[in-house]
Parts: C-alpha cells; structure tokens; sequence
C-alpha cells in the first residue's frame, strides 16, 4: 500500500488512463451489440447460432487471444481493445436479446399500430423498456472488462495493468498491491454506478 | 355505392400454420362516419378482420379499400399513422406518461412542439382527464379507467377520419363503462369519426353502433338468422 500512499498521483493518472480504455471499448461494444441483439430478436434460430459462436469465443484464454492480436495489430492499446470489445459481445448480446424478449407483445403491437417504423419501435419503445437489462449487461461486462484490460499493461496500452507488471518485473510487491487495489475500486465503483443506473432505468 | 370510408370485399386472412382462415371471405362497408360495432364470440376473427383494416395481421385474398384506395398499395407505417387504434390497457406505452403518449401519433407525424402540447391538452379534456393533474403521470399510476381514457385521447390526437377500436373497454366495470360509453359515443360522433368497434358485449354494441355485424367462424352472420336472433334476445 505504501506506493499508493506515496504516488497518489501517478496511481489515479494510471486509474484513468485503464477507465478510459474500458469506457471506450465498452461503447464500442455496445454500439456493435445493440444492433446485433435487436436484429436477432426477430429470429430464434439465427440468436441461438450466434449466442453459440459468441460463448465459443468467450471460453477463448484471455491471453492466448491478446497474444494472437499482438501478431496482427503490434503492441500498444489496440490489441487490447479489441480483446475487450470481443470478449464483451457474449454478455451485451445476451442481454440485449433477453431485454427486448421481457418487452410485453401488446407494447410491439400497439406501437406498429400507431405507425411506428421498425427503427422507430426499436428506439422509442423497446429500446427504453429493455434499457434495465441492457444496463445488467453493460454492468457485468464493464466490470469484467476492468479486470482484463489489466493484460493491456503487459503489451504496452499503459493503465494500472502497467503499474502491477512493472512490479512483477522489478520484484516490486508494493506497485503489484496498488495496482490491484486500483484495479478491484474501479471494478466496485463502476458496479456501484451501473447499479444505481440500472434502478434508475427500472423505476422509469 | 363507391363513397364507402372502408370497404372490405371477400377478404380472408389466415394465421400461419392454421387450416382455418381466421377471416373467411367477408364483404363490409362503412359509411363516412358511421358507427359499426363487430360482435362475436372469441375466435370469431372479429379482432382479426378489424386488425387487416390497418395491416397489423396481412391478407390472404380480397380488397380492402380506405376512401377508394387500396391500403394494400399503401406504406403500411403511413396507413396506421392516419387510422386511429385503440386497444385494452396494454396498449398504452408503459415508460412513457400521459402527455408522451396521448402525442405518440402527433410527434410521428412531427406536429411542431405547440400544437402537440396544445393538442394534448385539449385531448385530456375531451375525455375529461385534468391536463394538470394527469399530463405527467404514468399509466401504472392510473385506474383501469383513467388508462382507457388516455387510450381513446391517443387514438383520436392526430384526428384520423378512421378509427378502430378492440375491445377498449374490455377490462372495466359496468359503472365506468358505462361513463366512457356515453363519452366515446358523443366524441366520435361530434367528430364524425368512421368507427370500428369489436366487442363480445351486445348490449354495449346496441348503446353504441348504428350498426351492428354479428360474426362467427370467420364469417359474416345474417342479421336474420337464427344464430344472431339468439344472440340480440339474450342481450
């Protein structure tokens, strides 16, 4: 604990640096299974062999998979990312899927007879009613994002996953503790946030 | 006659997988402004027939007509936007309050932002919900009768020359349905709004309807036959 102590600074300046990447490929991950998961609500056959490929590539080790990434996208943050975006699809696409499964079909039948386009249904009416599960996922996947985009400080994309490998390094047991002290507050505040969000969505 | 609001001709529709059609050849016309009410028993096809008027369930066979065009040739999204649909409490958009809902039709057709909240104003009051007591809450904090009354407002916001109600009383006691029959009668025909209204309830068809179609097994029953006759004398 003493080096989080003695470098506040430069253990936060890490922290945001790690919540930064998370925070992007977590919207990058859900601006890909948004429309996924809406797309394959409409077949059950297509969401099952989907949800199947996902899960498939979810039980991929984390590190076999970064490690393949570096050979195609070099070291620094992109390997990461994708690893983050990739590994985040299973539970968003699940969830997006199971959320607009629990909207009511008299709420779909009454919005296409208003005249809602589909795109119109999707966001005006699914979309908001869907948004608690949705935000379950999100939540599930960010904090598992927190804790695997640690690995990126091992190729190079900086954030508390350097601090903890440095220490590993240098036979540092004081950066190793910091860091992953660091890394569990992150996880538990952003658990903590997205819960409170997800009550939000829900009492809406 | 070709000045018919709807005109139906031999239409049939059919779920997928089922051997019967659910609509099984029927002829109907509406007059402008009339009062139909569509009565039978459950799995008549009432509910089916009154859902091809506004292409929720598709057509087999026949020719449906809105004011001489034939809605099969129509955008589908911009046929509903014009007919008014009322539904059981359901229907109402659980995240979304009074006002959001009763402008649902309004906002599609992109009213301009004053003439929306005017026009929801003036909705409440017609079916005489108190703007201000009522514009902001949600339709879980709202008695099965109030939430019937949010449902006809919406229907009728975009002042659509038809409109088609299922049963939208279906879930109410005898009292306040009886209020909102009354109310409902004299709002469609001040605006003389062409109306379609599927209930099982006869009596509730006879306070209503200039007209009543009695259907059964898919198909229109003749109001002299034996099997109408019985329904009009146990009413």
């Amino acid at each position: 604990m003493n080096y989080l102590i003695e470098h506040p600074a430069r253990v936060a300046l890490l922290a945001g640096a790690h919540l930064a990447l998370v925070a992007a490929a977590l919207a990058c991950a859900l601006a890909i299974a948004l429309p996924v998961g809406f797309a394959l609500a409409r077949s059950e056959r297509a969401s099952r062999a989907v949800l199947a490929l996902l899960g498939a590539l979810y039980t991929v080790p984390s590190l076999a998979l970064l490690a393949l990434l570096v050979q195609a996208l070099g070291l620094g943050p992109a390997p990461i990312f994708v690893a983050l975006v990739a590994y985040a699809q299973f539970v968003l696409v699940r969830n997006v899927l199971a959320g607009v499964h629990a909207v009511d079909p008299g709420q779909r039948d009454a919005a296409i007879g208003v005249g809602m386009s589909p795109l119109q249904r999707a966001l005006r009416v699914e979309l908001p009613q869907a948004l608690p599960i949705v935000i379950g996922g999100v939540r599930i996947a960010g904090v598992a994002m927190i804790a695997l985009a640690t690995l990126g400080g091992y190729v190079g994309a900086g954030g508390l996953g350097s601090l903890i490998f440095m220490g590993f390094t240098l036979h540092h047991t004081d950066e190793i503790v910091a860091g992953s002290v660091a890394v569990c507050a992150l996880a538990i505040a952003l658990d903590a946030a997205l819960r409170l969000a997800e009550r939000l969505a829900r009492a809406h | 006659m070709s000045g018919a609001a709807i005109r139906l001709s031999r239409v049939r529709a059919r779920y997928p997988g089922a051997k019967q059609p659910a609509v099984d050849g029927v002829d109907l016309d509406l007059q402008p402004g009339e009062f139909v009410a569509l009565v039978g028993a459950s799995g008549s096809g009432k509910s089916t027939l009154l859902r091809t008027i506004n292409r929720l369930v598709p057509i087999e066979s026949g020719r449906i007509e809105l004011d001489g065009s034939d809605v099969m040739e129509l955008d589908p999204v911009t046929l509903r936007r014009g007919i008014g649909y009322a539904i059981q409490a359901v229907g109402l958009f659980a995240h979304m309050n009074v006002a959001q809902n009763v402008a649902v039709v309004p906002s599609l057709l992109r009213w301009d932002r004053t003439r929306i909240a005017e026009r929801v104003d003036e909705m409440l009051e017609l079916v005489r919900l108190d703007p201000l007591r009522y514009r902001y809450r949600r339709p879980s904090e709202l008695s099965g009768g109030e939430a019937q009354r949010v449902g006809v407002a919406r229907a009728l916001a975009a002042e659509p020359r038809v409109l088609l109600m299922d049963e939208p009383f279906g879930a109410l006691d005898a009292i306040v349905r009886r209020a909102l029959q009354r109310e409902l009668h004299g709002i469609v025909r001040a605006a003389e709004t062409t109306t379609l209204f599927v209930t099982h309830d006869v009596r509730e068809a006879q306070r209503l309807a200039d007209r009543i179609v009695v259907m059964r097994d898919g198909r229109i029953e003749p109001p002299e036959s034996e099997f109408a006759r019985e329904l009009f004398s146990d009413a």
